[in-house]
């Protein structure tokens, strides 16, 4: 590709937006608030333009750089957009500017601190997502997370010290084990091959044995699977989101349980190919067993954003069943339902923000009838729910119905065939779970917005002002593109899906008997 | 742009414009927009059907955009007119535009009255998109759609805790049935590769499909139905569903929404065809659900949950016809029962407004003389579902008793006779219905009694287009107009001799609805009351709905909620596993306590255990190298 | 070229120098210098090796080092500063605020 530059230029704009936040006076929280609006929006146009440009039909990667960064030891500097990553790196850049935006009046201290962290945040966010060198790809992963330890350690709420702690041990816990099984991986190479190697395509075609194979993607899956999150390792979840700002949760469940996801897509499953395939059951069950314990524990929350982060886990389930029943319309699904997931829960997130900057509670049971005192902002809250819920014609049902068509055809032609009817019986009960999906949203709903007028305080509150309908405005027109009309996104990340579905089937193919 | 997708944007036009700037611009706007584009909608439809009527009904396909598509398979948004859907286009546009008309005067007044039409227009809008949709995936979006739609509308007036709650539990019941409904699209998806209900039908029609069994299919695509069409045992949501403003009820809860259930099982018939097991299952579950609905409308004294279970059991005949494979027959009751079902609502609703919102029948009575046209309407339209001659209830019924006698595919004496005693039973309850509130003596208040009044033209109008359509719907044959496409199912030669003495009997069935009625609520209805309390186990079972919802808190909601905080909450995440990880932090604590008394603070002293340990190191190494 | 055994004896004493002087003293300025010292002591063994094996790798690390060194001074000397600045005293046992 010719303009592969413009990829870096996406990739480095953070930075260079935090190098130019130096240049600014101290005290100037406006123009630091432009700076950094403008640049992130620039970003997000840039985004577009290369999701525009991108190939839809064309295998392998596109806006390819590939520059030696260790040498010696086979590293380079490799980014590139394919299938997998075109559209989360579009959700990241599409969420920045928003998240700006929406920080205006929560954040009020150390301003340049905070836009200088969503800077760096951002770029390692993007970093991970276009990564096609596994060294490459650790060094970011690694790197998102101290601005976002930072920012619910200086922004959060009371007990963010606690919830920063924790987010930060399970995650450098799980980080650990992947860096072992890193290098035994790459080692593993080497001995094969006699080189230095960490490029994903070179990796892929390491032929390990089988039990090797599942020992390495056991730590590669836990240091995921604690980012996705799946149950049981979800309690981080809960307590970062409840104490991290608007613009934390909205990053956090916006774009950065994504990398967990997209890890098992990009790393995990194909690294692995026979461990995975031998290891799909156990993933649908932990799957299905996150989406049903995800939406039971939604039901009988008390507090707003533990809601919406139990129901992220329950989401996030049906993106990891999508995944792990290899079949395409349930790993497009996934692909979908990421994004989904990304646009719904921010847009949830930062509605209980601007809920909370009027009325300064999070207690479910202090708010009701907020339909009459605030009709602009109930209707945004009821289109999110609907989404969330997964309603035709929202992205919500993109997803999961992909993901659901997906597992039961799976489930089922294995049932035909004689196979067993694990894999069928996990995906009638992911159906069933959008019951209990419809359940917990309705009830937070009905609390929420109907029922007698009670709004905290007793004062009257304004409704949404301009830019917080702005930025609802654009995150709806976006759960009704990916609804609506999701040939267009489906085309790009069918080549993505593609390959993944072969990495893994086509080798076990080999392997199988 | 084609005339399919017209019809079915028309309204989205509708709800984007009242739901965008109708609060903004005044009633007037509200009513031109809200009432003029289903209007159009009808017209424009009407002009399609002649045109298909003109070209003797082909099948056309309108096809609109790809959704999604999977190498050679894919997701079409496309249209289909034929027979099937012009009927039922039809109903919704025209009897939806009466609605509309009448709710100009119900909702005369209301603050919430651009958002009411913005909520209606968008039930037509995913209604049409549902009885246009080709593929099962265009029907499924308009299903939830028409779910929502109804979820908004039951729960309009939110304020009251008790009508959103109403508007959920809708919202939920039907969720439980579109869980099979999915499935059984998934499977048609996983075997067929395609969703186009022309394909799937022809496909089971050209013989058994590989690897998916029909009945299968269709008790799961039923499940689905169920929920809609408020069939046992998803039926408890349709009668809370009343809260919501009355004209919804007649248009939602009554005349198309509830019937897209019978609409989809018409729809696959070829599916049906060949699954006589999944068709016995749907003829036994209709003819159960019209009985006991019809049971309990009995003794409802609130005037709209009489209708609601009345409605209910309706459904069940529906079933029950396609159930025996007289698809025809459902979808003539279908067509009929959106008349004098939806009169019957705008009645009640202009009783209610006459009342200024009464809508107990023990403080009603008498009423025939304050509002006559109102009065009239209803008589009408309850003689139609009494199914007296010649009256539309009267033929459409007589198909269903028929069919469910008769069929060679399906039909037996048990349907029949359990059928037929629910026909005596609806005569009897709708007669009961019109006599406590028309007849007899007042027993309202003085204060309500004082501001009874007829209803404005726009709703009186309205009310007398469709008891004239009551009247006279039934001469226009459905299930031969349907023919070619749905065809009848064959008659057991030996029943043939009894058409004729069953055309009587359903007559005298009605009539002595009627005389029952008459006779115990006479007067002061003392009848009624002695054997309220002969029979005061069975009227307390009646009255508390069979307990079905109670049953379901205990054994679904109560359960789900302990499961959720005790299970899941406490012992899960609280105990197990937040419990196991500060376990190990306090673990590492106190180790930490123990080691941190060497942390003297002092600099030398790090030094010296450093060197110190390095001696050792390197003695080691020198020993063991 | 001396000779090697005489430079790397002279490694040794450096180094031991440094080390007893950080060990025993307590002033800090003292004791950076004393650091210094055994730094300059593990730098001259390097070179001498480096010298012998004739390995240009190593000289170039012998220059790393000098950087490092260089580097490092340049930030302890104002942290030490900024202690004596706040205690009054350049005596490192007066800092225990780390004690366990």
């Amino acid at each position: 590709m010719a303009d592969a530059t413009l990829l870096n230029y996406l990739l480095w704009l953070p930075v260079m937006g935090m190098a130019s936040l130096l240049l600014l006076p101290r005290d100037s929280d406006l123009a630091v608030r432009i700076l950094a609006f403008g640049v992130m929006l620039l970003q997000f146009l840039l985004a577009a333009w290369l999701y525009g440009q991108f190939q839809p039909g064309f295998a392998g990667l596109q806006f390819e750089t590939r520059l030696p960064w260790i040498a010696d030891w086979g590293v380079f500097y490799h980014v590139g957009l394919d299938g997998m990553n075109v559209l989360l790196v579009l959700l990241t850049a599409f969420l920045g500017p928003l998240v700006v935006a929406g920080a205006v009046n929560a954040i009020r201290q150390d301003v340049k601190l905070f836009h200088a962290m969503v800077f760096f945040i951002q770029f390692a966010m993007i970093g991970t997502f276009v990564a096609q060198d596994l060294f490459l790809f650790y060094v970011f992963w690694e790197t998102m997370l101290i601005p976002m330890f930072l920012m619910i350690g200086i922004w959060g709420g009371e007990r963010r010290i606690y919830a920063t702690i924790k987010f930060v041990l399970y995650t450098a816990f799980g980080s650990i084990l992947m860096l072992a099984a890193l290098i035994y991986l790459v080692w593993s190479l080497y001995e094969e091959r006699g080189a230095l190697s960490f490029a994903f395509t070179d990796l892929y075609g390491l032929d390990l044995p089988v039990n090797v194979q599942a020992w390495l993607l056991g730590a590669f899956a836990l240091s995921f699977a604690i980012k996705v999150p799946i149950v049981p390792l979800h309690t981080w979840l809960p307590d970062a989101h409840v104490e991290a700002p608007t613009a934390g949760s909205v990053i956090l469940a916006g774009v950065l349980l994504k990398m967990g996801t997209y890890g098992f897509m990009k790393l995990g499953f194909p690294l692995f190919p026979d461990a995975a395939v031998a290891a799909a059951p156990l993933f649908m069950t932990l799957a299905v067993v996150s989406i049903v314990y995800g939406a039971c524990l939604a039901l009988v929350q008390d507090d707003i954003k533990k809601i919406i982060a139990y129901s992220s886990i329950s989401h996030l389930g049906y993106v990891m069943l999508g995944l792990a029943c290899f079949d395409l319309l349930g790993i497009q699904g996934a692909a979908i339902q990421m994004v989904s997931h990304g646009l719904v829960s921010a847009g949830l997130f930062f509605m209980v923000g601007m809920i909370y900057e009027r009325c300064h509670t999070r207690d479910l049971a202090a708010y009701g009838g907020l339909a009459k005192a605030m009709p602009v902002y109930s209707v945004f809250f009821m289109i999110l729910t609907l989404a969330s819920i997964g309603l035709p014609a929202t992205s919500g049902f993109t997803g999961e119905f992909l993901v659901l068509v997906g597992a039961v055809s799976a489930g089922w032609a294995e049932h035909v065939a004689g196979l067993g009817s694990t894999t069928l019986v996990l995906g009638v009960t992911a159906v069933l779970g959008v019951v209990l999906g419809a359940l917990y949203m309705l009830r937070f709903a009905r609390l929420f917005l109907f029922g007698e007028e009670k709004v905290p305080g007793g004062h009257a509150v304004a409704d949404l002002d301009l830019r917080e309908k702005a930025i609802l405005a654009a995150i709806v027109a976006a759960v009704f593109w990916l609804g609506i009309a999701p040939a267009g996104p489906l085309a790009r990340t069918e080549g993505g899906s593609l390959q993944f579905q072969q990495l893994v089937l086509g080798d076990a193919a080999g392997g199988a008997p | 742009m084609g005339a399919l997708t017209l019809i079915v944007l028309l309204p989205l036009l509708g709800f984007l414009l009242n739901g965008l700037l109708g609060s903004r611009l005044g009633r007037t706007f509200v009513n031109v927009v809200g009432c003029g584009l289903p209007l159009v909608a009808f017209i424009v439809a009407a002009l399609a059907v002649r045109d298909l009527a003109a070209a003797g009904y082909p099948t056309v396909i309108e096809t609109v955009y790809t959704w999604a598509a999977f190498g050679d398979r894919s997701f079409e948004i496309a249209f289909l007119l034929d027979r099937l859907s012009a009927v039922m286009v039809l109903i919704v546009t025209g009897v939806g535009t009466l609605i509309h008309v009448y709710s100009t005067g119900y909702m005369k007044g209301d603050p919430g009255y651009a958002r009411y039409f913005a909520y209606l227009n968008l039930f037509l809008f995913f209604m049409l998109l549902l009885v246009l949709g080709r593929s099962l995936l265009v029907l499924f979006v308009g299903w939830e759609g028409v779910g929502l739609a109804s979820y908004l509308l039951i729960g309009f007036w939110f304020s009251d805790p008790e009508k959103s709650a109403a508007g959920k539990k809708a919202f939920i019941t039907n969720r439980v049935g579109d869980a099979g409904f999915l499935l059984g699209m998934f499977l048609l998806w996983q075997a067929l590769g395609t969703l186009d209900m022309d394909a799937i039908n022809a496909a089971f029609g050209a013989g058994p499909v590989p690897g998916l069994s029909a009945a299968l299919v269709g008790i799961l695509l039923f499940i689905g139905a169920t929920g809609k069409s408020a069939q046992i045992p998803l039926h408890v949501w349709l009668p809370d569903a009343m809260a919501g403003p009355t004209p919804v009820s007649a248009l939602i809860h009554a005349a198309t929404m509830v019937t897209a259930g019978v609409y989809l099982v018409a729809r696959l018939s070829g599916v049906y065809l060949v699954a006589p097991e999944a068709s016995a299952v749907v003829a036994t579950i209709g003819v159960l659900t019209a009985f006991f609905a019809a049971t309990i409308a009995v003794v409802q004294t609130d005037i709209k949950k009489v209708l609601a279970y009345s409605t209910v059991s309706q459904l069940g005949f529906m079933f029950l016809a396609l159930g025996v494979g007289a698809y025809g027959a459902a979808v003539f009751h279908l067509y009929t029962h959106a008349f004098f079902k939806a009169c019957l609502f705008l009645g009640a609703g202009s009783v209610i407004h006459a009342l200024g919102g009464e809508q107990d029948i023990r403080r009603m009575g008498g009423l025939a003389r304050r509002i006559p046209v109102t009065f009239a309407t209803f008589a009408v339209s309850t003689a139609a579902i009494a199914g007296l001659p010649p009256l539309a209830g009267f033929f459409s019924k007589d198909e269903i008793l028929w069919y469910a006698l008769a069929s060679e595919s399906g039909g037996s004496v048990l349907l029949f006779g359990l059928a037929a005693f629910t026909a005596l039973l609806t005569a009897f309850y709708m007669f009961r219905l019109l006599w406590r509130v028309f007849m007899g003596a007042s027993r309202m208040s003085h204060e309500v009694e004082h501001h009874v009044h007829e209803s404005p033209p726009s709703m009186a109008g309205v009310l007398v287009v469709l008891a004239v359509l009551s009247a006279v719907g039934g001469f226009f044959s459905i299930p031969h107009f349907l023919e070619p496409l749905l065809p009848l199912p064959a008659i057991v030669p030996a029943m043939e001799h009894f058409h004729v003495p069953l055309l009587v009997l359903s007559v005298a069935l009605g009539l002595s609805g009627l005389a029952l009625a008459a006779w115990l609520y006479a007067g002061d209805a003392s009848r009624a009351a002695q054997l309220e309390a002969r029979f005061a186990g069975l009227h307390r079972l009646l009255t508390g709905k069979y307990y079905v919802d109670e049953l379901y808190e205990a054994v679904l909601g109560r359960p789900l909620e302990w499961l959720s905080r005790r299970v899941f909450l406490g012992l899960g995440d609280r105990r197990l596993l937040d419990g196991t990880l500060h376990g190990l932090a306090g673990l590492a604590r106190r180790a930490a306590g123990g080691f941190a008394r060497i942390q003297t603070g002092s600099l030398q002293a790090y030094l010296l255990l450093g060197l110190a340990g390095l001696v050792l190191l390197l003695t080691w190494s020198l020993r063991n190298g | 070229m001396a000779d090697p055994q005489f430079l790397l004896a002279a490694a040794a004493v450096l180094f031991a120098l440094g080390l007893l002087g950080v060990i025993v003293r307590r002033n800090a300025l003292v004791m950076l210098m004393s650091m210094e010292l055994m730094l300059n002591g593990v730098n001259l063994s390097l070179v001498t090796f480096a010298s012998q094996a004739g390995s240009a790798e190593a000289a170039v690390l012998v220059f790393l080092v000098f950087v490092v060194a260089a580097a490092e001074i340049a930030i302890a000397i104002p942290i030490v500063l900024a202690l004596a600045r706040r205690r009054g005293t350049l005596d490192a046992g007066s800092w225990t605020e780390l004690k366990g």
